[in-house]
């Protein structure tokens, strides 16, 4: 691992120790922060599998009924039938932190009360098998919110998961092994010059001492 | 307060109406790549999307993952489930985990 390019002096030293630091326990926080977002990661999105494989399954059944419908009315009255919607339905989003990351909450209202108004026609002229359709459509409809609601979770949480792994990995494999050997580096420096220092002391008092009592060694 | 959207070949999402969701029948992926932008941009929080149609657009979808609104859903239609919206799901795990371990 490269050793940063910076001066081997005290000052330098002190400051790459407390980058050092930091570094340490900036790694020891995301590392806790991606385990935990990845514990609830997966357990949300066992529930959306889950969920999508119940979906899917209800809306074939639905379609069935709606096909059954289509086959037994012609497409004029169907459409008839169809056309004016009498229920409205809004979203009102709540978010939820989990982790840092804002998770949306769906919270359906729809524009009447009565259960009732999502059959939009007369039931003299169509067929009983529109009911079930738009029936079980309705019965559906709960889990098909659920299931956006979770998906979208899972992809957000997903994408921060992925930054937050590539946030630990910078800082285990390169920022802190880096700020280690920069930090040997500058001790072994400093050590280095004391020492020169030192037998260039040792050699000066030498050279004094013969020079004032003409010693020999 | 935020719509709700269906987008997908008329046969598999008039049911849809009936329940006060918006509806938006196309069958041509160009179109549908249309509505779903223009859809995102204005107040529609969850946008169902025909799997058949899905898979035909599969850039246009990603680029929503990674955006809190609006959430893109693909639904199966009448032509039966094709897979796609699981293999979304799988995609997700295998952003999260590195594998899909959940096979």
């Amino acid at each position: 691992m490269a050793v940063l390019n910076v001066n081997p002096t005290r000052m330098e030293l002190t400051n790459l120790k407390r980058k050092l630091v930091t570094a340490r326990r900036g790694h020891k926080l995301l590392k806790d922060k991606r385990d935990e977002l990845m514990r609830r990661f997966m357990e949300l999105v066992r529930e959306n599998k889950a969920l999508r494989v119940k979906v899917e399954a209800d809306i074939h059944a639905a379609n069935t009924h709606m096909a059954v419908a289509r086959s037994v009315m012609d497409e004029a009255a169907l459409d008839v039938a169809l056309m004016m919607p009498t229920q409205e339905m809004s979203l009102e989003i709540t978010q939820k932190n989990v982790m840092s990351v804002l998770i949306p909450q769906y919270d359906a209202k729809f524009k009447t009360a009565d259960a009732n108004d999502i059959y939009s026609y007369g039931f003299a002229f169509t067929s009983a098998d529109l009911d079930e359709a738009v029936g079980s459509l309705s019965d559906i409809l709960p889990d098909l919110l659920r299931l956006a609601e979770l998906e979208k979770s899972c992809q957000l949480m997903a994408a921060e998961i992925e930054k937050t792994r590539r946030r630990v990995n910078a800082l285990e494999h390169v920022m802190i092994p880096q700020y280690e050997e920069t930090i040997k580096y500058i001790t072994m420096k400093l050590d280095e010059n004391e020492r020169s220092t030192t037998t260039r002391l040792m050699k000066v008092k030498d050279m004094m001492l013969e020079q004032a009592h003409h010693y020999e060694q | 307060m935020y719509k709700v959207a269906v987008i997908g070949d008329a046969d598999s999402i008039y049911g849809f109406a009936s329940l006060g969701l918006q509806i938006f029948p196309c069958v041509d992926p160009h179109e549908a790549a249309n509505t779903l932008r223009h859809l995102a941009q204005e107040d529609y929080a969850v946008i169902y999307i025909t799997e058949a149609l899905a898979s035909q657009i599969p850039q246009q979808i990603e680029r929503y993952h990674s955006q809190p609104i609006p959430a893109v859903v693909p639904i199966p239609g009448v032509k039966g489930n094709t897979g796609i919206g699981m293999a979304v799901v799988s995609k997700t795990v295998e952003q999260a985990v590195g594998s899909d371990i959940l096979k």
